[in-house]
């Protein structure tokens, strides 16, 4: 090597001489030639010159791509750039809150986590949610629902696939959250409804949000929406409830991520509900119930707000908010009674002798009977022609009554006379007056409309005449007759308020988001009954009265502590074909059981409650059903001064005695 | 103290236009750095560190003559191929096997080779008549080619084209005959379809979608869109230092290292793009005039060499950010962030430094 180095040195030295050196060592061919110092420098600079222009040359070139680029092609980059980083996501308003009358919460928002997907963002999806499936708990049906979820978004929007995360859950995906692009947990505020089953038949529930529901509502306004009204209360006040989407100019990074908001339109918050409800009154109907199948309606006579309304069986509804799981679907289902029916709305059951005073009135207003009228009763009713007598359910009869007594001892036999003398057409009238046979008009979906029938319904219906001994048994309630518990609170407080017929309303009032003050809803007027002479009004009212206070009443045993006076009428609704009587046997197998019936109002003279209700094969009216209404009446009645605060703040307020 | 150390140190001698050029160049890398690793002082400090090594490195360098290096070349091309050699068989590294664990510092051959092979081929044509003839010019060719495809395989398709690439300049420095050079070049055509055949898969789809990128846009194509989305949206004057959407979201990838200058061209415009364009025209002339000032062969090969490589990294790097040519992994030189890269490019203004300091030197 130094050898090398020095004859290099050598040729450097002597290379303006061009002399061959390189062959004096070891007698080898000379490999070097020829080395012209001063050509090779000049060479060296030409080649430089070249490659310096070569190179300023395609700096040119780069310069010019940059123009390109930067002037002439920088619009559409600077708005790809915008649209890279600016995203228009909805912004969900806060669902309203309901409120019971007190100003109890019954339906809040908690704060609570999700599982958040995009499926741009996430590579394989499958995998991805296998491997989330090992740190959170995801129901089985994940993939066909998330499927089902992602139709309504784009790919870049994210895709909810679990809600409410327990806390563990979220601490581990936190810990993991760096193996999962396009995955995250977003805080939201979920649905929950405190007094679960007790207020399930009110106010429904809040699901997933589904392609049928799209089809109602606009889908824009639903953008950021995860769940709506499915029944009850959440859904007949749907559009009130949810508010108006809002929008949310945010600036993501490429994964995605929000980092922060640029502009925003805030949404407008759903109305704060405040039910005419009564949590402390649906307390006492629900515990007074039992375990027994029925229901309860109590209704304001005075405004035709509802007080209570309670359907048994009933079922938590919070199960239905996170998605119910097919296993406790299927509990729900299977459950005896048949949980899902709400009987307040849709059972159907024949009035029985409850429909008894409105039948009086009739006649009183029809000038059919009047307060002299006496009918005696000798425990059987015959029709010509017809060999099996119509009975009254006390053996022997009841000997001679007017229309007192007959209310008073619920005499079968003064109301055939009755409706033999009135004419089933002319019953119908008059008690559709009463919202019989029709839809009460209540602020929930599904109401059914019972069936108040007439010769013209039975032809309808059947395509057969009417037969007179089918308006005999129509006289107390039996036959065709169906009515809701409903339809019969909703005529009870018709007849205790003197005619004026509500369509009930369970909203009492409802608050914008921002406003101080609620804003009162009233229930719209059906109908007001004509009055052809108000004493006769008194009269009937007279009978309901002498059921609970009279001596022979038949609730008698629910007589209330002086001065409280109850009206009311039992009444007992057939099952099985058998022969009718008020005191059933309690021994009977519970399924043959008649259904117990009961409507009442109170206090006497200045009614401010009407209730109706029905204990399924609870047996006799007065004996089973009466005490849920006593129950009812004693709750409302406890709250001394029953004002109606819409101000959540003023729950529990007002002393009782 | 002078008598303990060879006659040829001295007061360093350093071309204070090149040393300025350099300078404001990495200062403006630094500024650019601070916003494209999001506001990190701690990456400008490491940075800085890195080039306050290459700055030693550079001192020091600057005081070794030509001659003194010619006689190392050999040397240190011979430890560069066996270490070369060595990673090849036993490296560590996270995706690819290009580094070497030294114990005490991980160390990338590969770097060497960006020194040692221009070295080793200005050594080697140094005593040859020039132009050289075709015996010279097929050893000249296995001398650069022997590292190159060692290091392609490592694999790193972009350190190999600059080490190739190098050794090629000095050649062509050396006054190769154009018909030779169109020869070459022929054949490195024709030799194409067969480099795709010994392509790694993720090299030939980075060609596919430099062909077209838009055809996978979320895939492989994203950092050529996201990469000129960020330099078109930058406009004349750029969004602003600290201010670039594409950089500050991570829209652009790699923002910090290999695709810093999209950065730069979203926050300081074509403005910023054209103050840099000039710079390294600058310091590449510069280099070029430095080096035909030189009165050795080997110093003129080697420093052309090394110019003309530096803005092969320009070249590579400015075309690949603006979607001119594919995405190969050449730094922006002296802006990156990281590598060894820095070091070893002061290193080689070292080198050229020296030659300026001992240009009087003939031997």
């Amino acid at each position: 090597m130094r050898s090398m180095t020095r004859r290099a040195s050598d040729i450097t030295l002597t290379g303006h001489l061009a002399v061959p050196v390189s062959g004096s060592l070891r007698g080898r061919r000379p490999r070097h030639p020829l080395k012209d110092q001063a050509l090779e420098g000049r060479q060296f600079r030409t080649r430089a010159l070249i490659a310096f222009a070569v190179i300023l040359l395609i700096v040119l070139l780069l310069a010019l791509r940059y123009v390109y680029l930067q002037v002439v092609a920088h619009e559409e980059f600077a708005t790809r750039s915008a649209d890279n980083r600016v995203r228009v996501v909805p912004a969900q308003p806060n669902r309203g809150l309901i409120y019971d009358r007190r100003g109890r919460p019954v339906a809040e928002n908690r704060p609570a986590y999700r599982l958040e997907l995009v499926p741009e963002k996430v590579g394989d999806l499958e995998q991805t949610i296998r491997a989330l499936g090992g740190i959170i708990e995801l129901p089985a049906d994940v993939h066909e629902e998330f499927e089902k979820q992602r139709r309504r978004y784009r790919d870049f929007d994210s895709v909810p696939l679990k809600f409410n995360l327990s806390e563990k859950e979220v601490a581990r995906f936190a810990v993991d959250r760096h193996r999962y692009t396009g995955v995250e947990v977003v805080p939201y505020l979920a649905r929950h409804y405190p007094y679960g089953d007790l207020l399930t038949h009110v106010l429904g529930y809040v699901g997933r949000l589904d392609a049928d529901d799209l089809a109602r509502v606009e889908e824009g306004n639903y953008r950021g929406t995860t769940h709506i009204g499915k029944s009850g209360i959440e859904r007949f006040y749907e559009d009130q409830l949810h508010g108006t989407s809002g929008l949310e100019k945010v600036e993501t990074n490429a994964q995605g991520r929000t980092l922060k908001v640029l502009e925003r339109q805030a949404p407008n918050h759903g109305d704060d509900l405040v039910l005419s409800l009564d949590v402390q009154v649906q307390q006492a109907a629900w515990d007074a119930l039992g375990d027994r199948a029925g229901a309860v309606v109590a209704i304001d006579p005075n405004d035709g707000s509802v007080l209570a309304l309670v359907s048994k069986p009933a079922y938590d509804p919070n199960l239905f908010v996170q998605g119910i799981s097919v296993a406790d679907y299927q509990a729900i289902l299977r459950a005896p009674g048949r949980p899902l029916v709400n009987r307040a709305l849709i059972g159907g059951y024949e009035p029985g002798s409850t429909i008894k005073p409105f039948i009086a009135l009739a006649g009183l207003e029809l000038g059919v009977i009047s307060t002299e009228t006496r009918v005696f009763s000798t425990g059987q009713y015959f029709l010509p022609g017809l060999q099996r007598p119509f009975r009254d359910w006390k053996k022997g009869g009841h000997g001679s009554v007017d229309i007192y007594g007959a209310l008073e001892q619920s005499v079968n036999t003064y109301f055939y006379t009755l409706a033999r003398n009135l004419g089933i057409d002319r019953m119908h009238d008059f008690l559709a007056q009463f919202g019989f046979g029709a839809a009460s008009g209540l602020d929930l979906l599904g109401e059914s409309e019972g069936v108040l029938p007439s010769t013209a319904w039975k032809r309808g219906q059947f395509g057969q005449p009417w037969y007179p001994g089918e308006t005999v048994i129509a006289g107390i309630g039996q036959g065709f007759n169906v009515a809701t518990p409903l339809q019969l609170a909703n005529a009870t407080a018709t007849l205790a308020n003197g005619g004026t017929r509500y369509m009930p309303r369970l909203l009492y009032a409802s608050k914008h988001a921002g406003d101080a003050q609620a804003e009162r809803a009233q229930a719209p007027i059906a109908l007001q009954v004509p009055v052809h002479s108000p004493p006769n009004w008194d009269v009937v009212r007279e009978g309901m009265r002498l059921v609970v206070h009279g001596a022979r009443g038949t609730a008698r045993a629910i007589r209330p502590e002086p001065p409280l006076q109850i009206a009311g009428k039992s009444g007992t609704a057939q099952v099985a074909a058998q022969a009718l009587d008020e005191d059933m046997d309690d021994s009977t197998a519970a399924h043959l059981r008649h259904h117990a019936l009961f409507i009442a109002y109170a206090p006497f003279e200045h009614p401010t409650i009407a209730v109706a209700a029905v204990v399924e094969h609870g047996g006799g009216g007065s004996r089973n059903a009466a005490p849920v209404a006593r129950a009812v009446i004693d709750a409302w009645i406890q709250q001394s001064a029953p004002q109606t605060e819409a101000a959540p703040q003023n729950a529990g307020a007002g002393g009782s005695p | 103290m002078r008598r303990l150390l060879p006659g040829w140190v001295g007061w360093p001698q350093l071309d204070p236009a090149l040393l300025l050029g350099l300078l404001v160049l990495i200062a403006f890398g630094l500024v650019v750095l601070y916003s494209a690793s999001g506001g990190s002082a701690d990456a400008v400090y490491r940075q800085g560190a890195r080039i306050g090594v290459g700055l030693a490195a550079l001192l020091v360098l600057s005081q070794v003559p030509a001659h003194v290096l010619r006689i190392w070349t050999p040397w240190l091309y011979v430890v560069g191929m066996l270490m070369l050699l060595a990673t090849w068989a036993v490296g560590t590294g996270r995706s690819t096997d290009r580094w070497l664990d030294l114990g005490l510092i991980r160390f990338q051959p590969s770097e060497l080779m960006k020194l040692a092979v221009p070295m080793m081929m200005a050594w080697y044509l140094h005593p040859r008549a020039l132009p050289p003839d075709w015996r010279s010019i097929l050893v000249a060719v296995c001398i650069l080619a022997m590292p190159a495809l060692l290091i392609a395989r490592q694999p790193d398709l972009g350190t190999a084209l600059l080490v190739a690439a190098s050794g090629a300049f000095a050649l062509f420095l050396s006054g190769l005959r154009w018909r030779v050079i169109l020869g070459l070049a022929g054949l490195a055509a024709a030799a194409a379809p067969a480099l795709w055949l010994v392509m790694h898969d993720y090299q030939r789809q980075r060609v596919l979608t430099f062909l077209n990128p838009e055809s996978d846009p979320l895939g492989t194509g994203w950092n050529i869109i996201q990469s000129k989305i960020a330099v078109g949206s930058g406009g004349v004057l750029g969004k602003g230092w600290m201010n670039g959407t594409q950089s500050r979201l991570e829209f652009i990838p790699e923002r910090h290292t290999d695709f810093i200058l999209a950065v730069l061209s979203e926050e300081f415009g074509l403005l910023g793009v054209l103050l840099l364009l000039v710079l390294y025209l600058f310091i590449v002339g510069r280099g070029l005039w430095i080096s035909s000032l030189a009165r050795t062969t080997y110093a003129r090969l080697l420093g052309g060499s090394l110019a003309m490589t530096f803005f092969l990294y320009v070249l590579v790097n400015a075309g690949m950010v603006s979607g001119l040519l594919p995405v190969v992994g050449v730094p922006l030189p002296l802006v990156s962030y990281g590598g060894t890269s820095i070091v070893t490019l002061l290193a080689g203004f070292g080198i050229l430094m020296s030659i300026y300091g001992h240009r009087n030197f003939i031997r």
